[in-house]
């Protein structure tokens, strides 16, 4: 089976009203080209679940600035001080989540998981209107798995297969988004035949990998920089 | 004192409670400023965006911009580093196999309540994983400077802000004093260099007990 795709042709499965799934922790470990792509993609009414929304006209700030996210579910907007605005003037929906509570729902969603209970954020505000539970004399809060139609993920490196090995704190959500979408893009800097990874060091096996695409934008010292 | 030499004393003091071997998470703010303090490789430094063995980047030669802590600063790699996916760094935080966690705060109370990711009137737009740390981590040590901008007292009688966690607090270590949380109550254990305790009582919201044996760092 052919993976490998050019990302204008990947892009094309995001539709409107599509919840997307977008990894990294900041630039670091996003796929740039992918969102780069998004920009130039008509689309809209998105629901985008990722950490944070990329920085300020940065990563996933240009799609917000276009007006293409509806909703944002993630752990930490603060980054990107155009959220607030957007979310002020009525124009974004926004559900934060623990950093912890959104990677675990993010888990149980590829791994069909219904949901799951953890004492984190029990008797605060972001627990209001949740279900709870008392376990061994302490409060738990129901959480609920997080799935999406596409999810966008960030790789060191692909096998023809599909199989994919990451790079350093880059890997954070990535190999977790790639468990739990209905078609998984992964966007990697360099593609090898299969067989040339070693089976021990494959992080996320090639059966949740839909399509492959080569970087064209990275995180470089200077910033996002064209490869 | 300026600022920076206060955080720079609290990071020092904070450095102190840390157990050879330990796994200890450090928060952003003054917490950053602790791992200088501590003996390369006697503790294992944990970051939440995935990695076990975060060093300090000494050179800038050696700068990755795809190597970086939670607060997205550059960092290097120890030796018997880890990297993992952000499920598995919260199930080491969540799940109780992190010792220590030291985090900054905005109000901590006199029985132990801390808020430190939300202020009431603003938009609440970032928690990151404060609530994770407080319902996993082994032990939670708070730094903070004693006082706000506006000089009100940062340890305080009930915390007004947005509480993070319903698990309280262990250690308290702001620029005047040491507090400890005892049976539910604070309890003062140290007095900073050159801090009477009359300045502590002066500058502190909260009620709290002076433990008998009470420590006058010099």
């Amino acid at each position: 089976m052919q993976k490998q795709m050019k990302p204008e042709e990947a892009i094309q499965k995001i539709q409107s009203g599509h919840t997307l799934m977008v990894g990294g922790f900041g630039l670091v470990g996003a796929p740039l080209t992918l969102i780069d792509e998004l920009t130039r993609h008509d689309v809209n009414q998105l629901t985008v679940i990722s950490n944070n929304l990329g920085e300020a006209g940065k990563g996933l700030g240009i799609l917000l600035r276009q007006g293409k996210i509806k909703k944002a579910i993630g752990s930490y907007f603060t980054s990107n001080r155009e959220v607030g605005d957007f979310y002020n003037q009525g124009k974004l929906e926004i559900q934060l989540m623990p950093q912890g509570t959104m990677s675990e729902s993010i888990r149980a969603g590829g791994a069909g998981i219904g949901g799951y209970f953890t004492k984190t954020s029990a008797g605060t505000e972001l627990a209001k209107g949740k279900e709870t539970r008392e376990i061994n004399g302490e409060l738990y809060v129901l959480e609920n798995p997080l799935k999406a139609n596409v999810a966008l993920v960030k790789a060191a490196k692909a096998d023809t297969l599909g199989n994919l090995v990451y790079y350093k704190t880059a890997r954070n959500f990535n190999p977790l988004m790639a468990t739990a979408a209905d078609f998984v893009i992964a966007e990697v800097d360099e593609i090898v035949e299969a067989g040339e990874l070693s089976p021990e060091e494959i992080v996320t096996p090639h059966l949740f990998v839909d399509a492959i695409v080569q970087s064209q934008l990275i995180l470089s010292k200077e910033g996002v920089v064209s490869k | 004192m300026t600022n920076k030499d206060i955080q720079e004393l609290i990071a020092k003091r904070a450095a102190a409670e840390l157990k050879p071997n330990s796994v200890v998470n450090l928060g952003i703010g003054i917490p950053t400023l602790i791992a200088k303090y501590v003996e390369p490789g006697s503790v294992f430094f944990h970051t939440e965006n995935g990695m076990l063995g975060v060093e300090e980047l000494t050179s800038e030669e050696d700068l990755d911009p795809s190597l970086v802590n939670a607060g997205k600063l550059p960092i290097s790699e120890g030796i018997g580093a880890s990297y993992f996916n952000s499920a598995e760094s919260f199930a080491m935080i969540r799940g109780g196999h992190v010792n220590v966690a030291i985090l900054g705060a905005l109000q901590v109370d006199q029985e132990g309540y801390i808020a430190n990711w939300a202020i009431p009137g603003k938009n609440i737009m970032g928690v990151g994983g404060a609530m994770d740390l407080l319902s996993g981590a082994g032990k939670v040590i708070v730094t903070t400077n004693h006082t706000s901008k506006n000089s009100e007292s940062k340890i305080v009688a009930k915390c007004s802000y947005p509480i993070t966690s319903l698990r309280k607090v262990d250690v308290i270590i702001t620029e005047l004093a040491v507090f400890k949380i005892e049976d539910g109550k604070l309890v003062l254990k140290e007095l900073m260099p050159g801090v009477s305790l009359d300045e502590v009582k002066e500058k502190t919201e909260a009620s709290f007990e002076i433990s008998e044996e009470i420590i006058v760092l010099r």
